[in-house]
């Protein structure tokens, strides 16, 4: 029983260290309250650190490089560390769990490009057009509200 | 599990799943005997790459890799299926899915969700790793209401949520590619490197794909997605019984047509079924009024 409290207590410790997280989409926005309707207070893109304040439900309160302060949703960032293949990365440490699981590297943009080469006949003009597509927060907040759905997308 | 020996072991293997750095036992091992002289590092080395290899599945993929690995798959599907080019229905479809993603279990993906209709009458939808999402003029039409359509997106935001398109990914593929990435980490991947990860990428989105179009995934994964579903539209507001509306008009429209949802989806009736219970906790309401217009409005092209 001892050793399961030790084992717990452990495991808190090493969840308590943990302060920095990294962010894993592409465009990432830190917003001023806890919701996707919160203002956006700047942006962070990925592999950037934030320093973890503290969480409300899935919204967790960082803080930026720049020392701006806001929240983002728990979905757009992770405690794994990004890797960008960059110096002093042997072999050896390439293989490390954390490091490995955010490589960074590999299917990329030059792999899509040379898949692209080798298929012709796939058109991604569609794919980057969809890409393009979407609404604003306002128009999704004014399509939450005309519909009379609920208020509040992104505080499960 | 009684000895205190043991107990430590275990509590070092759950201290290690923890998010913080943690070595593998196998480079632990290696570490330790390049120390003692007793291995040289090539041997090491190899070592290391073979425990590596041992560990690879669709969870290591990064949020990146995904991304790519989607957008390749949604420009193949494209390949067979052609687009409907109607911006006002488009524009919807994205309003809509993009609204009802927020309340999923992951609103933000590498590069969001995107949506779009595809110009077929056969019924079908495409969930594209990392939320490219590509969903018939066919399976629209099965739609009585924006709650009906929203079933239908949540549904595929169930599939890319859960990342079932990775999981169809064979296994050993990802091994070969994400070997060489860790080994090869740190030096810009050229040659042989190069060619292997590129081999691994197709094969992956001929995994995907082929499983989008021909075989289907697993029923248990096609309850998984209908119960994210579910989820997203009872915290959305939307009313769950919807989806089921929507799988009996299904049935009614698609009879035995046995291309799309036919060959690669659990039948409307199973589906049905097994909904029954995660749907009766819901009340069934009216939705208000202003939802049927926009709805028509936008599907009017389809009538």
């Amino acid at each position: 029983m001892r050793m399961l409290t030790l084992c717990g207590a452990l495991g808190l410790a090493a969840v308590a260290g943990a302060e920095t997280m990294r962010v894993q989409i592409q465009n990432g926005q830190v917003r001023g309250t806890p919701s996707f309707l919160g203002q956006v207070v700047t942006g962070v893109s990925y592999g950037q650190s934030v320093e973890k304040l503290g969480a409300q439900g899935p919204w967790v309160q960082v803080r930026t490089a720049e020392g701006k302060a806001g929240w983002m949703h728990e979905s757009a960032l992770t405690a794994k560390r990004i890797s960008s293949g960059a110096a002093g990365a042997s072999a050896r440490s390439g293989a490390s769990g954390d490091e490995l699981a955010l490589a960074g590297k590999g299917f990329n943009a030059d792999v899509e490009a040379q898949f692209k080469a080798a298929h012709a006949d796939i058109d991604f003009s569609w794919v980057d057009k969809m890409s393009k597509m979407g609404a604003s927060a306002t128009q999704i907040a004014g399509f939450v509200k005309e519909g009379g759905l609920k208020q509040n997308g992104g505080a499960q | 599990m009684n000895t205190p020996l043991l107990k430590l072991a275990g509590c070092a293997v759950a201290v290690c799943l923890l998010p913080a750095g943690c070595a593998t036992v196998a480079q632990v091992g290696t570490l330790a005997g390049e120390a003692a002289g007793v291995i040289t590092s090539e041997q090491a080395a190899s070592i290391n790459r073979t425990a590596v290899a041992a560990e690879k599945t669709f969870q290591d993929i990064t949020p990146e890799q995904e991304h790519y690995i989607g957008r390749s798959v949604a420009a193949t599907v494209l390949a067979t299926y052609k687009p409907y080019d109607q911006a006002a229905l488009n524009q919807y479809l994205n309003v809509l899915g993009q609204t009802l993603a927020q309340y999923s279990e992951k609103p933000e993906t590498f590069g969001g969700y995107h949506f779009l209709a595809l110009e077929t009458d056969e019924v079908n939808a495409f969930a594209a790793p990392g939320g490219l999402i590509l969903v018939s003029r066919g399976l629209i039409r099965c739609c009585r209401s924006e709650d009906a359509l929203a079933a239908v997106l949540a549904h595929e935001i169930g599939h890319v949520q859960n990342q079932h398109g990775l999981r169809a990914i064979k296994r050993g593929r990802l091994t070969s590619a994400l070997t060489v990435l860790a080994v090869e980490a740190g030096k810009n991947l050229a040659g042989d490197g190069l060619a292997e990860v590129t081999k691994a990428f197709e094969g992956s989105i001929t995994d995907i794909s082929s499983t989008l179009m021909n075989s289907g995934y697993s029923r248990a994964l096609e309850q998984d997605a209908d119960a994210a579903a579910v989820q997203i539209l009872s915290r959305a507001g939307y009313d769950p019984h919807a989806l089921i509306d929507m799988l009996a008009q299904m049935k009614s429209r698609m009879g035995a047509d046995a291309r799309g949802f036919g060959k690669t989806h659990p039948s409307p009736d199973v589906r049905i079924q097994s909904l029954g219970p995660l749907v009766a906790a819901s009340p069934a309401g009216a939705a208000p009024a202003r939802r049927q217009p926009r709805f028509e409005a936008a599907v009017a092209g389809l009538r």
